[in-house]
């Protein structure tokens, strides 16, 4: 219970985060929609042994963080709440593929370390292929699930919604979303009603709820909420409801828009055509 | 049980996500045809419902753990399946944007696995088929009360048989993902239990709660049953075959040129690999040896390793064909590189927000 009602005061937190005023929550909600999509498919399409490649991604939930002055520790925390279910698929390959693929010779970060002035033991440190798919996905999913938590931060539930809409999303699907949006909060907040009345009055520990209880509580809470569909649907004829949401709202897509898609999709391209930090290290390497 | 991102390939995504929304418009399109607009808010309230619902735990007896109201039948029975697929799809979609379960590319597929099969196969197929036994009997009123038998069996192994399907479909995605490396039968093993413990617990608090809703307001449940709510009022005007045509060519198309787009790519590492099998990076990498043992003079660990020697031949064996992971010997100066090369960038990244960061708030404070 306490679970769910963290993730209200989350969806609470987020949009509060929607309304802030940056440059970046001003764009036009598809230009973000779209940037992330590509973000997202891009980042997925790369191999699966690939870590390197993947770091110079990270470029784009920094710079959209600092531009759109997103808390960064608690997304952080976010990411690492949604980890175990990567975590327990992934954890999965180097248990299954022991094929050694990578080998890093000690001695020759010892070497590169020493003439910084350190002095460390040698050795060579085998790498499976499978920690490196697993780091790979853990590092993917950290990156994916961060777009789609800025998207949602620096846009809004209904601006994406608006976006999809002119997207050619059929409308009932619309419809459909902003609703359950809106009525989200309200029922969330009447079955904690109905659980907190319950554990109020139950000398059992507040926990435990027997099914043969649950099945009359779930139930009532559906014919309540059937009962305000109907308040709510004829309440929206009253006031000439047609079957679609009237949104008025301004969006222009305009040139900081075709900017900010370019800017981006460039950088990604390059990002997935060049592996920077590779070609970095070789030109270090040079260096010395 | 949510796919993420990260475990699946674009392919396997964008193939999921065509199949999706086709199915999502096909919904869209019936729903518009032949639905008085009361149904309208009851579809979005009833998907709030479905968060809500989550709320309200109960105690499985033995196990300890908890369990809840899941979706997709539920909705079905209520309100017919284009309905309630319309409403799984904008569940899962407010789940993938707030709560991040599953993703945005994986979003298609979360939505085929547990909105498709409950709606479009368990419920016509299963729970229909037992319930409508009843229907067509004559009314007696023994009958009417052995409907609450009816009712709970329907449920039970309508669920069940969506749950099974949906998670042989993430098996499924994974496998042809190729990102986790768990093998089909190990994974099925995994997950097969797994969903059909769940899918009777679904299944039972399913049964008893559209039971209790029979009891208290059998009209509810009447209109939903006895026709299907939809396709009864229209003469529908969108055949469900043109769609699933439509359907079978968008995944084709996709997944075929996907995944020879993907084919055609040399795999991720074997370009890597490639690359750095390349004649100047060998050189530099030499470079960087002699350099170094001239300045440690301290040349024994190259011999004892047999490094040079191996690993150059190993180069010319492999010069026009890179395909050193069969062999298992890879450059290690090359690992070094992008190991040097990518703690820079990562240092270099977050140095970019952290300056970024001080130079606004020190312009907010001026």
């Amino acid at each position: 219970m306490g679970n769910l009602q963290n993730n209200l005061f989350d969806i609470f937190y987020m949009d509060t985060l929607a309304c802030s005023k940056t440059w970046i929550h001003s764009l036009d909600p598809r230009a973000k929609v779209l940037t992330t999509l590509l973000f997202v498919g891009i980042v997925v399409s790369l191999g699966k042994y690939e870590i390197s490649i993947l770091i110079p991604f990270l470029l784009y939930p920094v710079m959209m963080i600092t531009w759109a002055n997103l808390p960064v520790i608690y997304l952080i925390k976010k990411i690492i709440i949604l980890m175990p279910f990567a975590f327990f698929i992934g954890i999965f390959n180097p248990l299954i593929d022991k094929d050694i693929i990578l080998k890093i010779n000690l001695v020759d970060i010892t070497n590169f370390i020493t003439i910084m002035g350190f002095q460390n033991s040698t050795g060579i440190i085998e790498i499976s292929g499978g920690w490196l798919s697993f780091f790979s996905i853990m590092i993917r999913f950290s990156l994916t699930v961060s777009a789609a938590l800025i998207l949602i931060c620096t846009t809004g539930f209904d601006s994406v919604c608006l976006a999809l809409q002119k997207f050619r999303v059929p409308s009932p699907f619309i419809v459909q979303l902003m609703f359950l949006y809106r009525y989200m909060f309200v029922l969330i907040d009447e079955a904690s009603r109905m659980a907190r009345a319950r554990s109020l009055r139950t000398f059992d520990s507040d926990s435990k709820m027997k099914f043969s209880l649950f099945v009359p509580m779930i139930g009532q809470l559906l014919l309540r909420t059937l009962d305000r569909a109907q308040r709510i649907h004829l309440a929206m004829c009253c006031r000439g409801f047609d079957g679609h949401i009237q949104m008025f709202r301004k969006m222009n897509f305009g040139v900081s828009e075709v900017l900010f898609i370019l800017g981006w999709s460039s950088v990604f391209i390059i990002c997935r055509l060049y592996n920077i930090p590779f070609n970095l290290g070789i030109f270090i390497s040079k260096l010395y | 049980m949510h796919m993420a991102d990260a475990l699946i390939s674009p392919a396997v995504g964008c193939t999921m996500w065509s199949v999706t929304a086709s199915l999502i418009a096909y919904c869209s399109k019936k729903v518009k045809n032949g639905m008085e607009d009361q149904k309208i808010p009851l579809m979005g309230v009833l998907g709030a419902f479905i968060f809500a619902a989550q709320m309200i735990n109960f105690t499985i007896p033995i196990t300890g753990s908890s369990g809840h109201l899941g979706g997709g039948m539920i909705l079905s029975i209520l309100l017919g399946p284009h309905i309630a697929f319309l409403t799984m799809a904008s569940v899962l979609t407010v789940q993938s944007l707030f709560f991040a379960d599953g993703g945005l590319l994986a979003l298609g597929c979360n939505i085929f696995n547990l909105g498709f099969f409950p709606c479009f196969i368990a419920y016509p197929l299963i729970y229909k088929s037992i319930v409508s036994r009843f229907n067509t009997q004559p009314y007696t009123e023994r009958k009417h009360q052995k409907k609450d038998r009816y009712i709970l069996i329907g449920s039970l192994i309508a669920s069940i048989v969506g749950l099974q399907m949906g998670s042989f479909a993430v098996v499924l995605e994974t496998l042809f993902s190729k990102i986790s490396e768990l093998p089909f039968g190990t994974f099925m093993l995994m997950m097969q239990p797994i969903h059909l413990a769940i899918g009777v617990v679904e299944g039972l608090t399913t049964g008893a709660v559209v039971l209790f809703i029979w009891k208290a307001r059998p009209e509810i449940l009447d209109s939903a049953l006895s026709t299907s709510p939809l396709s009864s009022s229209n003469s529908a005007p969108l055949s469900i075959n043109k769609v699933l045509i439509g359907v079978v060519v968008a995944t084709i198309l996709t997944g075929g040129i996907l995944s020879w787009f993907a084919s055609s790519n040399p795999d991720g590492l074997e370009w890597a690999m490639f690359k750095t099998s390349g004649v100047e990076e060998l050189k530099s990498q030499e470079t960087i040896h002699t350099s170094l043992s001239e300045i440690q003079e301290k040349t024994a660990f190259l011999p004892d390793y047999g490094f040079k020697s191996n690993e150059l031949s190993e180069y010319n064996k492999s010069s026009e064909v890179p395909n050193l992971v069969d062999s298992g010997v890879v450059d290690t100066g090359a690992s070094v590189s992008g190991i040097v090369g990518g703690t820079l960038t990562l240092i270099f990244t977050v140095m970019i927000g952290f300056v970024l960061k001080r130079r606004k708030s020190e312009i907010t404070i001026s």
